[in-house]
């Protein structure tokens, strides 16, 4: 798959936002005045450029709200609807910690919204049965650990942090190692793809054109795949294992500004492995994956 | 609205004979010419006489070589091209109309051919994702999804001639590779073509039901050694007679060798 930037962005600050507006909901921390604007202007910024972000994939993107219509098959018009739901669930609460009130049950429920947002979104990845890599309970797994294990890093939740990021590390390794062989599990292949596996070995002699097209450039995607192991190390560190140790010190601002700053660029490069690596069956029509 | 109808009066779909369809490519081409000038957005090509050029097809010709496996005594069959046109298969399990968070895709109840309208697409590409066969293309330059309607705007056309009320990509063939019927009726042309030669399903296990068949290449023949020319060029005269007898034998017999 393409990994397109504005989709990078959408899923990694968006499941930040969300996983940060999910431990103000609970309390985990409770603001109030100029501090609580703080808290959730940051949390609001992320989750809501995080959804801006993700209008920059659209061919039409003014008519987004229409996005909101079709919730009973959509999991994007389910994720539309929830995302919206959650910020103005939380809009409420966080008017309310501005001026020192903290309306416990309203907090709950907009946190329940925050996971269910992140839910939707990986359930838009996690339901296509064309990208095999992606069907998988590991996709919504990983990226609600992600998105609380983030959220909770910059919540301040040190212990949750810790906890959080060792699940996701070791989901993320158990997703590589199951994910790698997904596609040659699925049962699909040019046989299945053109039918005529039962005259031979099928081989791509011609493309229907000479040049590219939007398939092409959407579905396939094979350059970038070339560099994914060190990247996968690359981004392991950056996520987990910097933050940790940055954290491992006497808590000070400027090391926890640091731990989250390599947090986000290492969730960045696993989103990017996520599309980048994500092999579409489109592709064998072409022979390529 | 995204759910998919439970059951659909008619089948439409097509019927794509791999056995003989020569790729020439003229479906490809009457298809883009009659569906950028009539339903919906055109079909935009981009940079189209430049270095890079690139566009919106809603039907495209793949060629593929299949290697059959090597015979009892070892030998080699030759490899078979097979030419491999590909256009929506109208899925009755279409896994692109429940992904669509606005509702511009829809299945009809009526004929069970899958469209988008175009009004309503945001242009997330979605549906394109959701498609294992790629027959969704979202067009660069109107950002909304392009896909085979199945010419609904020729073959209930009463304005067209009726033997032109068949999709573009049908009516163009030259080698009549490909077919366009009612597979609900299993009296109907499609049907029976599909029964008797065997038609079968692109990606079976992805599960979603494609109403369109193709239909396998048949198995070649293996032509003996066979040559219409052969008894006219044999040897007239294997030994010589008389002189030429003669001056056959005095020159073998001459140094330099026998010839």
């Amino acid at each position: 798959m393409h990994p397109a930037p504005s989709v990078i962005l959408f899923t990694t600050f968006s499941g930040l936002g969300f996983g940060l507006l999910f431990w103000l909901g609970l309390g985990a921390i409770t603001p109030s005045g100029l501090s609580a604007f703080i808290w959730f202007a940051l949390a609001y910024a992320m989750a809501v450029g995080g959804l801006l972000a993700s209008t920059f994939h659209l061919g039409r993107p003014e008519r987004a709200i229409k996005a909101f219509s079709q919730w009973r098959t959509s999991w994007l018009s389910r994720e539309a609807i929830a995302a919206v739901a959650t910020l103005i669930i939380m809009g409420i609460y966080a008017l309310f910690s501005l001026f020192g009130a903290h309306l416990k049950l309203v907090g709950f429920i907009g946190a329940i919204g925050a996971i269910a947002t992140v839910f939707t979104t990986s359930m838009i990845y996690a339901q296509m049965k064309t990208v095999p890599r992606w069907r998988h309970w590991t996709t919504p797994a990983l990226f609600l650990t992600l998105s609380i294990g983030g959220g909770a890093l910059f919540a301040g939740q040190i212990a949750t942090t810790f906890l959080l990021f060792t699940a996701a590390a070791a989901l993320q390794g158990y997703t590589w190692i199951t994910g790698d062989s997904r596609l040659a599990q699925s049962g699909t292949d040019m046989k299945t793809a053109t039918g005529l596996g039962h005259i031979g070995d099928v081989r791509a002699f011609e493309p229907p054109h000479t040049g590219t097209n939007y398939l092409m450039r959407e579905f396939i995607h094979v350059v970038g795949r070339k560099h994914a192991q060190k990247l996968r190390m690359i981004a392991l560190i950056l996520s987990f294992a910097l933050p940790v140790f940055f954290l491992n010190f006497h808590f000070n601002h400027m090391l926890a500004l640091l731990a989250v700053i390599s947090h986000i660029a290492g969730v960045l490069t696993l989103r990017w492995l996520f599309f980048a690596e994500a092999e579409h069956v489109v592709g064998l029509y072409y022979g390529k994956r | 609205m995204t759910t998919l109808p439970t059951s659909t009066q008619k089948k439409l779909g097509l019927v794509i004979d791999l056995d003989t369809c020569v790729g020439c490519h003229a479906c490809v081409i009457s298809c883009k010419g009659w569906n950028t000038e009539n339903y919906g957005a055109p079909l935009s090509d981009q940079d189209p006489y430049g270095a890079n050029p690139t566009g919106t097809f809603l039907n495209r010709v793949h060629s593929y070589e299949v290697q059959p496996p090597n015979l009892k005594d070892g030998a080699q069959p030759a490899a078979q091209l097979i030419h491999f046109p590909k256009s929506c298969l109208h899925c009755d399990d279409a896994p692109c109309v429940t992904v669509c968070p606005t509702g511009a895709s829809y299945k009809r109840s009526e004929d069970g051919i899958v469209l988008v309208n175009e009004q309503d697409c945001i242009g997330c590409g979605l549906c394109a994702w959701a498609c294992p066969y790629g027959a969704r293309e979202l067009d660069a330059d109107a950002g909304v999804m392009k896909k085979c309607t199945l010419c609904v705007d020729r073959i209930y056309n009463e304005n067209l001639p009726e033997e032109d009320r068949q999709p573009a990509c049908v009516r163009t063939c030259p080698s009549n590779a490909r077919h366009f019927g009612d597979f609900a009726d299993p009296e109907s042309n499609v049907s029976i073509l599909t029964r008797e030669r065997g038609g079968f399903d692109l990606m079976p296990e992805q599960g979603t039901k494609p109403v369109n068949k193709y239909l396998p290449p048949r198995p070649k023949d293996v032509a003996p050694e066979f040559d219409v020319l052969a008894p006219y060029l044999e040897p007239i005269a294997a030994d010589a007679k008389g002189f030429v007898g003669w001056l056959d034998k005095a020159l073998n017999a001459l140094p330099g060798g026998v010839n």
